[in-house]
């Protein structure tokens, strides 16, 4: 079971606490989350279902590899921190 | 951009959040309190797709038929929602049009539409303008659409290609509500002028100190008078040497007068967006705000004007909202 938890900025928006998922990788986490809150989805997807261009990803304290296809892969024990990117401002 | 709510139950505010993405909101309580409803989506494009499109921001809020909600987009995308934003339906037919595929951005990296002009008369009746697209009208609430840029010029573009009416950047769009046939275009190129009887749209040049700008604001009741904020071209977005004036027209563009008192003549480096000037319903009251956070308002038809606000952040859009009664 990954967990993942929300940078506090997210919290002004919408009110989200840490979650635990199971997930292989960071794609079926991103969308387990989504499913599990709708609300969250149009906050870190775009239409496309593509993570949004100013958030970003670290997994175990490192930065996501693969914003396209978010192949990053996970394991039991991961901690996912889903953060607003320095690139938004 | 903000939608007030003038007797329909709903006040909306469109965000661009940055980080998370556009978000749209609503209040019943003419903004006391706020609920964040569905923002317009484009639908998930096909794998091979060349383009798959992501609502950046909304530009445009306006009502339409049976009090719909329209929705105009960078990219540039028309949503209408009949359920007060609860849920919006793409209208593909737009995009669909031959010559859409034409359109590119003027000032962000893709084209958007930041006008729609709903024929009070016949509310099938639609005018939307895009940046950079030109004039679109549909007659049928949307379902079919025509370019209506002809008469347009384009100088960015190369010579031959500134007639071209699928590339046109007007930067706002409005029709008089007493005479909808009647439209203004504050242009790239400068003011133009629109008689739907005719279709064609003639430019008015000649008016000092310029015939560029963004923002743009029609007389209720009166089609000839309309009001303009002018900036120097390309070279630098700020007031003809520093003055900030608004210029005005009471005869549909034959002359032009340049009103100044009451507003910065010297080191105003003032801009005003598209959506940031706006009259009121008895045709005198005006109201605009600056990208330097400054704020006038007139109550003599721009004769005068009085700084009400000032150190704001950039102002982007100014509504007027009907007082309760």
């Amino acid at each position: 079971m990954a967990k993942v938890s929300f940078t506090p900025n997210l919290a002004r928006h919408i009110n989200v606490s840490s979650m635990t998922m199971p997930a292989s990788n960071l794609r079926n986490l991103v969308d387990a989350v989504c499913q599990k809150d709708a609300r969250l989805k149009p906050y870190l997807l775009d239409d496309q279902s593509r993570l949004r261009k100013h958030v970003t990803v670290f997994i175990d304290g490192k930065q996501l590899r693969d914003r396209e296809g978010l192949s990053d892969s996970l394991d039991d024990h991961s901690e996912v921190f889903i953060a607003q990117a320095l690139s938004g401002g | 951009m903000v939608l007030p709510d003038n007797g329909s139950g709903y006040m909306y505010a469109a965000l661009n959040l940055g980080h998370f993405g556009p978000k749209l909101h609503r209040s019943s309580n003419h903004g006391e309190t706020w609920e964040e409803v569905a923002t317009p989506a484009f639908p998930e494009a096909p794998k091979d797709a060349l383009e798959a499109k992501s609502v950046a921001f909304i530009w445009i809020l306006e009502r339409g038929i049976d009090d719909c909600l329209w929705a105009g987009t960078v990219p540039a995308g028309l949503f209408r929602s009949t359920d007060e934003g609860a849920s919006w339906e793409f209208i593909e037919s737009l995009n669909a049009s031959p010559g859409a595929e034409e359109w590119f951005g003027g000032g962000y990296d893709d084209p958007g539409i930041h006008s729609i002009a709903v024929d009070p008369r016949d509310q099938n009746k639609l005018t939307i303008a895009i940046s950079c697209g030109g004039v679109w009208h549909s007659e049928d609430n949307g379902v079919s659409w025509a370019n209506k840029s002809h008469g347009m010029r384009a100088a960015y573009l190369p010579p031959e290609m500134a007639g071209d009416l699928n590339t046109q950047d007007p930067h706002r769009m409005l029709a008089c509500p007493a005479d909808p046939d009647r439209l203004w275009v504050q242009h790239h190129n400068g003011i133009f002028r629109c008689d739907e009887t005719d279709g064609y749209w003639q430019e008015i040049d000649a008016v000092d100190p310029s015939t560029f700008g963004f923002a743009l604001a029609v007389h209720p009741e009166h089609p000839d008078t309309a009001w303009f904020v002018p900036a120097i071209k390309d070279e630098s977005r700020m007031p003809v040497n520093c003055a900030l004036v608004v210029t005005r027209t009471t005869d549909g563009g034959e002359t032009f007068q340049k009103l100044a008192s009451g507003l910065p003549q010297a080191h105003s480096y003032d801009l005003v967006y598209r959506h940031g000037l706006e009259v009121a319903g008895d045709g005198t009251t005006l109201i605009m705000g600056s990208t330097s956070g400054n704020v006038w308002a007139s109550v003599n038809a721009g004769d005068h004007w009085q700084q009400i606000a000032g150190n704001l952040a950039p102002v982007y859009c100014i509504r007027f909202a009907q007082a309760d009664s």
